[in-house]
């Protein structure tokens, strides 16, 4: 391969470059050439391309940048010969380029105070989208049910059976470990005082009043609120919103009234099965401590009434209510570019859980002071 | 006649996904330098030849020479440097949204070269101006128009200099006047830099533009079914697919 050189003549220092000028063998070449130019000690400076047989826009940004760097060595005459003819425009363009100067054109940075303002408009004016969505949703849910024949139910089902029925391998799970190990913690305490029996009030009670409920509805808002945010969001960004508005069709009443309501029915339900299934896990571990089946249902039928049942599940519906109504205003609120979908997804789901967080802490609240 | 080396060669290639193949046995050269256009009607498997062609998809059976090299057999490092050879501006546009146009050019300079970061910068704004988005660099890809998009997407396949190209449907929802434009930016980067083209389109005014050779692909015989410069296709009368297509004539069940 023919190799890059260095000589000199009268008053000009002559680096010979050969071979391809690309992004490859620039790599290389770089600290090499620099060196040469350092070294050279005429007022002239010549970089020969004769031996050269390809050149891209790297190599004529390449060859740049080695006129910039002689002349800030103090080099009066920098040449470049024996380009070929079909380089030249690219070596003008490089040229070009290396001049102007872009950086004019970058958007200004926000000062401290200005973003803070920004982030506090741009949290009031969410808010109130999102207060002016609950209050369409409210306000459509009303009208459906107030003429039941106009809501989609076959869209109400399907999403039922999406958000319900293929839920409960999950929610059986967690409910189960849940129930389990909560007795076997509270087994360890009270066997010193020879009341591992109550472990199951404990575990009724808990289940019942308030894990039962909360945990289906923080694995809903992982699950479903995610998967309505997602959904919505796609046909926003598909324009299929915009294609249900100009028919004519309300996308609130068309898209989240059947969502709203498939997730207010089915989350009671799958309470009901996750405190089921949480009780059963605390069964497991009395009978293993030999006490039968009959004395823990005994005991919980006997110290759980149909009030704490009641008080759970009311939270539940208020929990499928802000759950699917957080899913799909997060969704109905994407904007576009790529990663919007992902953005409203994850604020779905955050927002689902704040707010579930927030309203198990009212309900807390009032069942106390009504004496629940 | 100056010499002609082939860039690309295909051969006895059967393409499509998982066992059923879309395209069987096809077989056909793409010359250095020239404008290469494939074509046809919907679902005959134009853009599944392409992801054939650039890697994305491992052919059932045949092979997809680059520059002499098989990129069905080629892993790892070697792959990966057959697939440097290459461009491919994505149909959508395909530009990573969060990051600046100049940034999405610069993204390829910086992974596979250890050019310092001036440079690179000026390699990345000198392909924006080869495209005309020397003012855009700073914005980001949901700011531009879908033009600009193709544009950007064409600049981002040239970041490395690659001596082939591939374009899928590049004037797919462009008005005229920006897709005449962006066929003359293919065709002066093709004449000026002597890259290799090779665009999938169905645009007839398009393909009139640019295309030095064309290739027909048909659904109903799984494969070309005509070969040929624009004039040669447009002129052909023996062939009714490729007359319909020409004079975008309605197919009414056969001659």
């Amino acid at each position: 391969m023919k190799q890059s050189r260095v000589s000199k003549q009268n008053q000009d220092t002559i680096i010979s470059l050969a071979g391809r000028l690309d992004a490859k063998t620039i790599s290389g070449l770089l600290s090499e050439s620099r060196q040469m130019i350092a070294k050279a000690d005429t007022p002239g400076l010549m970089i020969d391309l004769e031996a050269v047989d390809y050149m891209d826009t790297a190599g004529a940004a390449f060859l740049c940048l080695m006129e910039d760097e002689s002349r800030k060595k103090g080099v009066q005459n920098f040449s470049i010969v024996h380009l070929k003819p079909g380089y030249s425009d690219l070596l003008d363009m490089a040229k070009e380029v290396r001049k102007a100067d872009f950086s004019a054109q970058k958007p200004g940075a926000l000062s401290f105070i200005e973003n803070q303002g920004k982030f506090l408009l741009d949290t009031l004016a969410e808010a109130k989208e999102f207060i002016t969505y609950t209050g369409e949703i409210t306000y459509a849910l009303f009208q459906s049910l107030l003429n039941p024949k106009k809501i989609r139910w076959a869209d109400t089902f399907l999403v039922a059976e999406r958000a319900g029925v293929d839920a409960l391998p999950i929610v059986a799970l967690i409910s189960f470990i849940v129930g389990l190990v909560m007795a076997f913690q509270a087994a360890i305490p009270m066997r010193m005082f020879g009341a591992e029996l109550y472990v199951a009030n404990l575990i009724g009670i808990s289940m019942v009043r308030e894990l039962g409920p909360l945990m289906t509805a923080i694995i809903l808002a992982g699950r479903s609120a995610s998967a309505f945010a997602a959904e919505i969001g796609t046909m926003r960004i598909n324009e299929e919103i915009d294609a249900l508005t100009v028919m004519g069709l309300d996308p609130v009443k068309f898209l989240i009234v059947p969502r709203v309501i498939a997730a207010t029915l089915i989350t009671p339900l799958l309470t009901i099965f996750s405190n089921l299934v949480g009780m059963l896990g605390g069964a497991v571990v009395i009978t293993s401590m030999g006490y039968p089946f009959i004395s823990y249902y005994d005991q919980i039928a006997s110290f759980v009434s149909w009030g704490d049942f009641t008080g759970g599940l009311v939270k539940c519906f208020i929990f499928g209510i802000l759950i699917a109504a957080s899913g799909c205003i997060r969704g109905y609120q994407t904007e576009s570019g790529p990663s919007a979908v992902g953005v409203s997804t994850t604020r779905a789901v955050v927002t689902g859980i704040i707010l579930i967080a927030v309203f198990d802490g009212i309900f807390s609240i009032v069942y106390y002071s009504l004496g629940i | 006649m100056k010499p002609v080396e082939t860039v690309i060669k295909i051969e006895n290639l059967f393409a499509g996904y998982g066992h059923a193949p879309i395209i069987e046995n096809i077989s056909f050269n793409v010359f250095k330098g020239e404008v290469f256009v494939i074509i046809g009607g919907s679902g005959c498997g134009k853009s599944t030849l392409l992801k054939h062609m650039i890697g994305l998809l491992p052919p059932i059976s045949g092979n997809v020479l680059i520059q002499g090299d098989n990129l069905c057999l080629a892993a790892g490092n070697d792959r990966n440097r057959i697939l440097q050879k290459i461009g491919v501006a994505f149909q959508s546009g395909a530009l990573f949204g969060s990051m600046t146009v100049l940034e999405n050019m610069m993204l390829p300079l910086k992974e596979f070269t250890e050019l310092p970061d001036a440079m690179m910068e000026d390699i990345a704004w000198m392909k924006l101006k080869l495209v005309g988005l020397e003012k855009s660099g700073f914005l980001m890809p949901a700011e531009l128009s879908g033009g600009m998009k193709k544009r950007a997407a064409l600049a981002r396949a040239m970041a490395l200099d690659p001596s082939i190209i591939f374009l899928d449907e590049p004037s797919a929802g462009l008005d005229p006047v920006t897709s005449a434009g962006l066929d003359n930016l293919v065709k002066d980067l093709s004449s000026s830099l002597g890259i290799t083209f090779v665009i999938v389109t169905h645009e007839l005014a398009s393909i009139d533009a640019i295309a030095d050779r064309i290739i027909m692909l048909e659904k109903s015989v799984k494969g070309i079914i005509a070969e040929g410069t624009p004039e040669e296709l447009k002129t052909s009368t023996d062939n009714p697919f490729v007359y319909n297509f020409f004079n975008r004539k309605i197919d009414k069940g056969g001659k």
